[in-house]
């Protein structure tokens, strides 16, 4: 089947002469729930912008649905809705009116049926009738998503769906997002918590710089940025590792008062228990001890070296 | 090319949200042009115009009302349009305009006429108010409609224009308030032109405004400082240098886009 979405050496170069993106390549499969991560400034927010039609690139293809974004810009953009990272609402408009204009806005006929259902499932069936500046910031986001969904696109961008959202709103953007998926939406999203990508992507991209460095399914990504160390703080320093625990892979830092111990996190088996019952046979004391994850940063580090 | 060849709903959708805006914003909207056009006509009308007899075989509080309505469709056409534009650029919600499957066409008629429509409403209704204080006839009701319509539509793709250029809201008052009031007072509103001092009448003829006035004047009471064919070519020179624009505004995403 062929993507839905395929981006072909798409470039962009700012006017004030700011590369966001250099040549990126990228194909997303129909249904699938794919999270974009980068720091801030990596061209994801371009990158979709660019999708969307808000931004003009300065080289390259876009291919919605096999629809060039260019040239054949109505039948790409229909298939598409855009939730930007920034809350952007006509204030004085009702909720009801807001989401019905951008219903119509995309070329599609009045479905008030379809606009309550939408309304229902985001909470704001409630507030069909209140104008946008009576909302609360929670809402008004609310809001943002009904609009995008208002013409029922086979695309969702969510740019930076969980910044600055509250608990109760994030899990529910979860639960739509599952449910979108089961409907065969493909969902694209950015962020830069690694956590969200883990809890909800099926394939993740990692932008930096305006380069795409890698594209992986999250639980293949998740095994690599998987491993963890266990930092033990000894009572006494040590000159060597003892023979009797060569099973595991420990080092000694700090001049030896250290014993760090890097094990897979996915794993059944850690093997911390049995380290730590033959430290105790062996009275090796520790005061203290601290586990620590490579975090996302670790990877951009990584790949950015491995790349330059 | 699948897909909709034009998104009527589309266009339809901003067309009715713009009218809506007039609605909710009635009193603005509707009030103070009415209320300043009928302070015209006490001060102009009644207080200095019973001192002037008859302008161009007219009298003189029959002769403003065109002027006076000319003055409110162009400010009002501007305004309109420029804040229709302006105002989602300022609220960020024009990249909802700009994602969608929309031509830069279609998104441009809706907004000029909404626009277009709202100030041709606001003249109607002081046309209406003015047959209150003067007896007014129109000679030829096509005509007038025709610059009605032309005029409403050029400034509003103007406004439209300038509601793009803007980037505060000091900008977008400024060229309503510096460049169209005084053209519009210069432009004979109140008065023939001829009656103005060398070298103003000579300067004024590259007044725009001069010639819808004269124009429109022509419409009612068949008299006109310039020919009616003149000014209508002139109405018609404006509109196409806004469509020039707006075309090149199109190809560069000038402040739309980047």
């Amino acid at each position: 089947m062929p993507p839905i979405l395929s981006v072909r050496a798409v470039a962009k170069t700012y006017k004030n002469g700011f590369t966001a993106l250099r040549a990126v390549d990228l194909a997303i499969e129909k249904g699938e729930i794919f999270a974009l991560l980068g720091p801030n400034g990596a061209g994801k927010t371009t990158l979709i912008s660019i999708v969307c039609g808000t931004v003009t690139m300065t080289s390259g293809q876009v291919l919605v649905d096999g629809h060039d974004i260019a040239r054949d810009y109505r039948a790409a953009r229909s298939r598409i809705g855009l939730v930007p990272q920034e809350i952007a609402l006509d204030i004085f408009a009702t909720v009801w009116n807001t989401v019905s204009f951008s219903r119509g806005l995309f070329g599609k006929r009045p479905n008030p049926a379809y606009i309550e259902s939408l309304l229902r499932d985001l909470s704001l069936w409630d507030k069909r009738n209140s104008r946008v500046i009576e909302l609360s910031g929670g809402m008004k986001r609310r809001v943002m998503i009904a609009k995008a969904l208002s013409h029922e696109p086979d695309i969702l961008f969510l740019d930076e769906p969980t910044a600055g959202v509250d608990v109760g709103l994030r899990r529910d953007m979860w639960t739509l997002v599952r449910k979108l998926r089961d409907k065969g939406v493909t969902v694209i999203l950015t962020t830069h918590y690694i956590e969200e990508a883990e809890e909800m992507a099926d394939r993740v991209g990692v932008i930096d710089d305006g380069r795409l460095l890698l594209v992986e399914e999250t639980t293949h990504l998740m095994r690599k940025l998987g491993k963890r160390r266990l930092t033990l703080a000894l009572q006494h320093p040590m000159e060597a590792i003892p023979p009797e625990l060569a099973g595991w892979s420990l080092e000694l830092e700090a001049d030896g008062q250290h014993l760090v111990y890097s094990f897979d996190a996915n794993a059944e088996d850690t093997g911390i228990p049995t380290l730590l019952r033959r430290l105790g046979e062996k009275g090796i004391d520790f005061k203290d001890l601290d586990t620590s994850r490579s975090s996302l940063e670790d990877i951009f580090v990584s790949l950015v070296e491995r790349a330059a | 090319m699948s897909g909709p060849f034009l998104n009527g709903a589309g266009m339809w959708a901003i067309y009715r949200t713009e009218m809506a805006r007039m609605r909710r914003t009635i009193w603005q909207s509707v009030a103070t042009p009415v209320i300043t056009t009928v302070l015209y006509f006490i001060v102009f009308g009644g207080a200095i115009g019973s001192r002037i007899q008859h302008v161009g075989g007219v009298g003189y509080g029959a002769f403003i009302v065109p002027g006076l309505i000319m003055l409110t469709l162009l400010t009002q056409s501007i305004s309109n349009a420029s804040i229709g534009i302006y105002f989602p650029k300022f609220t960020k919600t024009i990249f909802e305009i700009l994602s969608a499957p929309l031509s830069f066409t279609e998104a441009v008629f809706a907004y000029v006429g909404a626009a277009a429509t709202k100030s041709i409403l606001l003249a109607l209704i002081i046309l209406a108010t003015a047959t209150f204080f003067v007896p007014v006839r129109i000679l030829h009701p096509g005509w007038m409609v025709a610059f009605l319509l032309l005029t409403a539509i050029a400034f509003s793709l103007f406004g439209f224009i300038v509601g793009i250029w803007a980037e505060n809201f000091e900008q977008l008052a400024i060229i309503p308030a510096l460049v169209v009031t005084p053209l519009t007072f210069l432009g004979g509103a109140f008065y023939s032109i001829d009656m103005l001092p060398q070298p103003w009448q000579t300067i004024n003829l590259l007044n725009p405004v001069v010639y819808l006035i004269s124009g429109f004047r022509w419409s009612f009471y068949g008299t006109g400082d310039i020919g009616v064919g003149t000014s209508l070519a002139f109405t018609a020179a404006f509109m196409a240098i806004c469509v020039a624009l707006l075309w090149w505004i199109f190809r560069t995403g000038y402040r739309l886009k980047p």
